[in-house]
């Protein structure tokens, strides 16, 4: 070999390695791309519900009232029959089967939304009123496109009959959307059209909320005393490398120690934003002292010598001069902690947080869901509606931890320029 | 024993994607890549660590998993739609930031004397880096892609909802494993009594998690910190 | 002076160097002869080792640098985009001021540009050079027992001999020494000394120095450098017996720097 072909052949060594440099790059920012492309394409749709408007008759003979038309009165009374009526004058049905399937049309809770239009305008009793009803998920899966129309009747979800009708109310122009706003205000519910994050939201606020109550004033504390007044021995030291060591443990263990200790032996309720808060602070604490011990040791020393010469306590000077300092970072690192808790799933399967909860949670004590544990129960429900409803969760969940990541970055930049 | 099988071989497959596309994007980072690439290339590939497990699984289930299976039909093959090779693709890209970011920050530690004295007598750059940078680096590096494994032994979430539950001994990346996380979960979930034999069973799973994760933590700390000692 | 060494092997004209923004080089124009020793001296801060990683385009590495200007070796330019630095560090060879062996055994050490450049066709001859290599930088007594020790393991000495070693093995024509003794007791300074004067028989040297006493004792010609320029440059005995220039006389009598 010629001194020139080895040195094209080098060369082309190089040029190669580089290539597998820049392939791997691309291919993992291609992997970031297509998951946020995936879920954003899913789960935009969960924004909007679909609407079936029908002309309801308020018939008052129907609602079966006693005594005076009031709000008190209507809430108590019948809204069904009434309902049932005015639904099935959308379209001629032969028989009950058929009529079945025009009230399939509607989300189960179109009772409710009839009853609830009328106390908002009770001035409307004894009118026909055209009044927007939730569609069920079908039909929103239909409007929205994802159910292929062309297969035959018995592989789809929405027979012959059903999608004649929704041509027809199409082409009446009684079929609209709106934006979602129960996927915000309502609970879980075994279907689709009627679920919402709201109960996970705040299952999830109430948790960190807790986490961070636990996590944070233990975690300073921690890490000011190692940092400042532990001395240096080989308890401080093993301390040191089993802090490293818990902050890489897996966060299941920490599931089965929450289950336990909190709830087999402190019998602590169940499914409760507390519990969960207790066993993510408990993941979190070491995730959170290793930041904050490396912003309170980027405090330069000098700091504490001018502090000191100048007659100030030990506890003066770590108190009034390097917390101080320090805070940004430890903030940044809390938060970034935090984030991690806000995402994580399997300890809180493990205490339970499965439960199928409908109830909006007003307290920490009361079971709920979290919105990652949402995602988990959703993904595992078969109805097309569920699918980019998870897809919206997740970009909520996504939305809250780049929020965090944002603050986070934004406070460690700027106490990093104070000491470059 | 099923169950360490399928950890180990999920935990194989996982790796085997993580540590070339990590490595060599902690390498392009570290030697190649402009500060302008690099300063927005390492937080987009850092969001993957970010992304909290869940995500990943549902993802995994939804659009993966599905993939596979078609892929698979039409290649005559049967893959079942809760494959371990969907669950072992995608912790891969979830563990990538880890080995790309760690072994980012150990390639820059080698000293920059030591790229000079290999340049000086005309080695080309990938020679340098695979001669010279890459065999200072290796311990870190090792490190490293412990950490990840060790990762990849606890992740829970995607094994859950891509694996699939059946306990099999096998090694076809093609029909569905399970491993020690999903078993301690599927025990779990629901209401049983806590000192079932069952639960005693999932506490003894987790108890060899714990200790399996810890031990290869406390190794890979060792050694990324005896590396850094070494030039600091 | 001696006549028969006069043969220019380096010339530089006109050379500018940046750093961003930052002037490192201004107009340096020096000419190196073949087969004797250069000394760069002057302040820290003046570009003298900024020049010398000139000749063999080391500051290629740095992203921010900008090199300006002309450097010929045997009358080629260098600074041209289709010169080839793997070939032209082949040819100018180079030793830093900190010795940094690779974290490999002192064979692999040596063997590694012998590796890369192909020079070497069966295991033989790769002792061969590795021998060679090692007795030219006067090591090779000190380490022949111990080949596959780590060379981090050897003295600061050694291990800046190490890389002499190591620089030698792809056989150069120029070797560029940027204060290859600044990090070395006396003891190891004056036996790379030594070995710089018996260097210079067989190879072009220039050797960027803090100490005065070593570019008297080792050089044929000095360069003095100060903020970026030339300010004077000529036999070494005329510089320090005689300098032209009162900048020069100052420093050399160490008023400043």
């Amino acid at each position: 070999m010629t001194k020139e072909q080895r040195l094209k052949k080098r060369y082309r060594a190089e040029k190669r390695f580089k290539m597998y440099g820049l392939i791997s790059v691309s291919l993992a920012v291609i992997f970031v791309l297509i998951l946020v492309q995936n879920i954003f394409s899913k789960g935009s749709s969960a924004f909007s519900r679909t609407m079936i408007e029908v002309a309801v008759n308020y018939d008052s003979s129907l609602l079966e009232l006693e005594g005076p038309i009031n709000q008190n009165s209507l809430k108590d009374a019948d809204f069904y029959d009434l309902a049932v009526e005015s639904l099935l004058k959308i379209y001629p049905a032969k028989d009950s089967k058929e009529e079945r399937q025009i009230l399939r049309l509607f989300s189960p809770d179109y009772e409710f939304e009839i009853k609830d239009f009328l106390i908002k305008n009770p001035n409307k009793i004894d009118q026909i009123v055209p009044v927007k009803i939730t569609a069920s998920d079908d039909i929103d899966q239909l409007n929205k496109g994802n159910f292929p129309r062309d297969l035959p009747e018995d592989r789809r979800r929405v027979s012959n009959y059903q999608l004649n009708i929704y041509d027809n109310l199409i082409e009446k122009e009684k079929i609209d959307k709106k934006f979602n706003n129960y996927l915000f205000t309502k609970g879980d519910s075994r279907d689709p059209e009627l679920a919402g994050i709201g109960g996970s939201l705040m299952g999830s606020f109430f948790t960190i909320i807790i986490c961070l109550i636990l996590s944070f004033p233990i975690a300073i504390m921690a890490s000011i005393y190692l940092e400042e007044f532990a001395p240096k021995n080989k308890i401080t030291d093993f301390i040191e490398i089993n802090i490293n060591n818990l902050a890489a443990v897996p966060s299941i263990v920490y599931g089965l120690l929450g289950l336990g200790i909190l709830l087999s032996v402190m019998e602590f309720p169940r499914s409760t934003p507390l519990v969960a808060g207790i066993t993510l602070s408990l993941m979190t604490l070491p995730r959170i002292i290793i930041p904050c011990r490396a912003s309170l040791k980027a405090v330069p020393p000098s700091i504490r010598e001018a502090a000191l010469s100048v007659g100030a306590s030990k506890f003066q000077t770590v108190f009034h001069h390097v917390v101080p300092l320090a805070m940004p970072g430890t903030l940044s690192g809390t938060i970034i902690g935090l984030a991690q808790a806000l995402g994580e799933t399997a300890p809180l399967i493990l205490i339970g947080m499965v439960a199928f909860v409908v109830d909006i949670p007003s307290s920490p004590v009361d079971p709920s869901a979290s919105l990652p544990v949402q995602v988990y129960l959703w993904s595992e429900q078969a109805e097309r509606g569920f699918v980019e409803k998870t897809s919206a969760t997740i970009m909520m969940l996504l939305g809250f931890l780049i929020v965090m990541n944002f603050i986070a970055v934004y406070l460690r930049q700027k106490f990093e320029k104070k000491w470059n | 024993m099923p169950l360490f099988a399928g950890t180990a071989f999920i935990a194989l497959i996982a790796m085997c994607v993580a540590v070339p596309i990590g490595l060599f994007s902690g390498i392009y980072l570290a030697e190649y890549a402009s500060t302008k690439v690099r300063k927005y290339s390492k937080p987009i590939i850092e969001i993957l660590a970010g992304i909290p497990t869940v995500v990943y699984g549902f993802f995994a289930a939804l659009t993966v998993g599905p993939f596979f299976r078609t892929l698979g039909e039409s290649l005559g093959l049967t893959v079942s739609s809760e494959s371990a090779l969907a669950a072992g693709l995608i912790m891969g890209v979830m563990i990538i930031p880890y080995i790309s970011s760690l072994s980012d920050d150990v390639i820059n530690s080698v000293p920059q004397s030591l790229r000079e004295g290999s340049y000086a007598i005309g080695a080309t750059k990938s020679e340098t880096i695979k001669k010279v940078v890459i065999p200072a680096a290796l311990p870190g590096i090792i490190g490293s892609i412990l950490l990840a494994v060790s990762r990849a032994i606890g992740e829970t979430m995607i094994v859950v909802m891509a694996a699939g539950l059946a306990a099999n001994l096998t090694i076809n990346p093609l029909e569905s494993t399970t491993t020690i996380t999903t078993q301690i979960v599927m025990i779990l979930v629901g209401d049983q009594e806590f000192d079932s034999p069952k639960t005693q069973a999932a506490f003894a799973l987790g108890l060899t998690l714990f200790i399996a994760t810890l031990i290869l933590n406390y190794i890979a700390l060792r050694v990324v910190k005896k590396y850094r000692e070494k030039y600091d | 002076m001696e006549l028969n060494n006069s043969k220019i092997k380096i010339k530089a004209k006109n050379l500018n160097v940046y750093y961003g923004k930052k002037q490192a080089l201004f107009d340096i124009n020096l000419d190196i002869n073949q087969k004797e020793v250069t000394a760069l001296i002057g302040p820290s801060g003046c570009g003298k080792s900024t020049f010398i990683r000139c000749i063999n385009r080391m500051n290629d590495v740095i992203d921010i640098c900008k090199v300006e200007g002309s450097v010929e070796i045997d009358g080629a330019e260098i600074n041209e985009k289709n010169v080839d630095v793997v070939t032209l560090r082949e040819k100018v060879g180079m030793v830093f001021q900190k010795p940094n062996p690779f974290p490999k055994s002192i064979y692999d050490n040596i063997a590694y540009g012998p590796i890369i450049h192909g020079a070497a066709e069966n295991k033989d001859q790769m002792d061969n050079i590795v021998e060679t290599s090692l007795k030219k930088a006067a090591l090779w007594d000190e380490v022949k027992d111990r080949l596959n020790e780590p060379g981090t393991s050897l003295s600061g000495g050694q291990q800046q001999r190490l890389c002499i070693a190591r620089a030698l093995s792809v056989n150069p024509e120029v070797i560029l020494m940027d204060e290859p003794c600044s990090a070395l007791d006396p003891i190891a300074t004056a036996k790379i000394e030594e070995l710089i004067d018996d260097l210079k028989k067989s190879y072009t040297i220039v050797i960027v120095t803090h100490s005065m006493a070593q570019a008297v004792r080792v050089s044929q010609k000095t360069g003095f450098f100060h903020l970026g320029k030339i300010i004077e440059v000529d036999s070494t005995e005329k510089i320090f017996k005689n300098p032209a220039n009162k900048m020069t006389q100052d420093y050399i009598t160490g008023r400043f720097g």
